[in-house]
């Protein structure tokens, strides 16, 4: 009980709020940070995906990369990117944060051009258009949910990894919770968490319904779905992510 | 030291420091494999008590949607909490210790395996199960002969994914002290970006996860013959 009443009074002081590096200042870099990898992911994963959607090759390629990234620790690659001479600092955050947000942005937006129902590529080749337009026209607006699953599942993940970028001396939310543990400090420790918990699921819930109201076609509540993956054989999981 | 600085040259970048060096990992065998051995009882310990707690809860959330709903919703709830934070909860309660990883750690498996389990499971043709308790099969058999075997592929697939993950994932403990190798990733940072111990630990992990995901998918083949005469 202690502890959260020693949460409690961190998260109440304004001065915890406002100071330099307060929460305020960490949580505009966790979510620069943050925003910017899913956006160097998004640039280099989709036109990747769409390439390799639209023509129907490679397609054990995104497959093979998101489970080996499975297998790859988070907090092994911030580290190796923060003693490469990039140096620590927001940089080599960023890059290694936008290196594990690739793997859920290209598989989902594979799967989502490969499952797109052929003879309607067929139909709309026959009416003439361009093989640009059947990308824009035609399989983009049904490969768009699964598209932004994949934006949003990166997303969430991304988030939720940039806590780890405080054990390598890196900024944002986890800075809090990695102060606390160094002051022996729990109270510290909880609301830290408190936040990057609260953070996660904000960006979640956020993006769930951006995508809702960004799908073209039937509209279901997304938050009563979940974050469900699309079944592709018998690993049907291998589009989720691993928590980070 | 102003003057060192300024002139670009620190002694972090004059010392050499190489990215792979093979002395370093004779020099602290014994350290490494004692940390390696952690990590192994950590992985397993999360992935096996994971799968213990999430057979009943998906066995229960087949039996009615009212109970799926909220398995799957608290599950998607216990997904989205970064690591960070979960140990961050629990650490108030267990402090430093490796129970404080195993309890997250167990949480994170548990939710991939309740998912895949529920999924095996729910793939089970109705008409199976029908036909095997008009032969007269009690539920525990109906379980045991009809619904495990056919379920297995995808609880299968669920424990490797579980699996390779926890790998990944215990490297966080080093927050409360325990992290396995990864206490070599963040010790060879702190200790002035010691490229080696970092390099060591990581790759340590990566080779762990590849090898626990063969060795399950070796235990995959064992338990199902059928399928390699199917695909022969």
């Amino acid at each position: 009980m202690r502890v959260w009443q020693g949460a409690v009074v961190y998260l109440n002081d304004p001065f915890n709020w406002t100071r330099a590096n307060g929460i305020l200042d960490l949580l505009v870099q966790h979510v620069t940070i943050s925003a910017v990898a899913v956006l160097a992911a998004m640039v280099i994963a989709i036109p990747i995906g769409v390439l390799l959607g639209h023509t129907g090759r490679g397609g054990g390629f995104p497959v093979a990369l998101s489970n080996v990234s499975r297998a790859v620790p988070t907090l092994a690659l911030l580290t190796l990117f923060a003693v490469t001479p990039i140096g620590f600092g927001p940089r080599a955050t960023t890059i290694a944060l936008a290196v594990f947000a690739i793997p859920p942005i290209l598989t989902n937006t594979y799967v989502g051009f490969r499952g797109v129902d052929r003879d309607v590529v067929e139909a709309s080749r026959a009416m003439g258009l361009s093989e640009r337009q059947v990308i824009v026209q035609a399989e983009l607006p049904l490969a768009a949910p699964l598209l932004m699953t994949g934006v949003r599942t990166a997303a969430v993940q991304v988030v939720a990894t940039a806590t780890l970028a405080a054990l390598v001396a890196g900024g944002g939310l986890g800075r809090i919770i990695n102060l606390g543990f160094g002051q022996q400090d729990y109270g510290v420790v909880l609301a830290g968490a408190i936040l990057v918990a609260a953070l996660a699921v904000l960006t979640e819930l956020v993006l769930s319904v951006a995508s809702w109201a960004l799908s073209p076609g039937e509209k279901r509540l997304p938050v009563l779905h979940g974050r469900s993956a699309p079944a592709a054989g018998p690993d049907h999981r291998a589009v989720g992510v691993a928590p980070l | 030291m102003l003057s060192a600085a300024s002139d670009g040259v620190l002694a972090v970048d004059a010392a050499p420091n190489p990215w792979f060096d093979p002395s370093y990992v004779t020099r602290n065998w014994h350290t490494i494999v004692g940390l390696l051995g952690e990590h192994v009882r950590l992985t397993v310990g999360a992935v096996v008590l994971g799968a213990l707690i999430a057979l009943p809860l998906a066995l229960l959330a087949r039996r009615s949607r009212y109970l799926a709903g909220p398995v799957l919703g608290l599950s998607t709830l216990i997904y989205t909490i970064p690591s960070l934070a979960m140990f961050a909860f629990l650490a108030p309660i267990t402090r430093l210790s490796a129970t404080t990883v195993l309890i997250g750690l167990v949480l994170y498996s548990l939710v991939i395996l309740v998912r895949n389990f529920l999924a095996g499971l729910q793939a089970v043709p109705a008409d199976v199960r029908e036909a095997a308790r008009g032969m007269g099969y009690g539920p525990g058999r109906l379980l045991w002969q009809v619904d495990l075997p056919l379920a297995l592929p995808s609880m299968m697939a669920g424990l490797r994914i579980a699996t390779v993950s926890t790998v990944a994932l215990v490297t966080v403990g080093v927050i409360v002290g325990h992290g396995g190798l990864g206490q070599l990733i963040t010790g060879g940072f702190a200790a002035n970006f010691y490229r080696a111990e970092i390099v060591t630990g990581s790759v340590g992990c990566v080779l762990l996860a590849l090898l626990a995901d063969l060795l399950l998918a070796g235990v995959e083949r064992l338990l199902t013959p059928w399928s390699r005469r199917a695909a022969a």
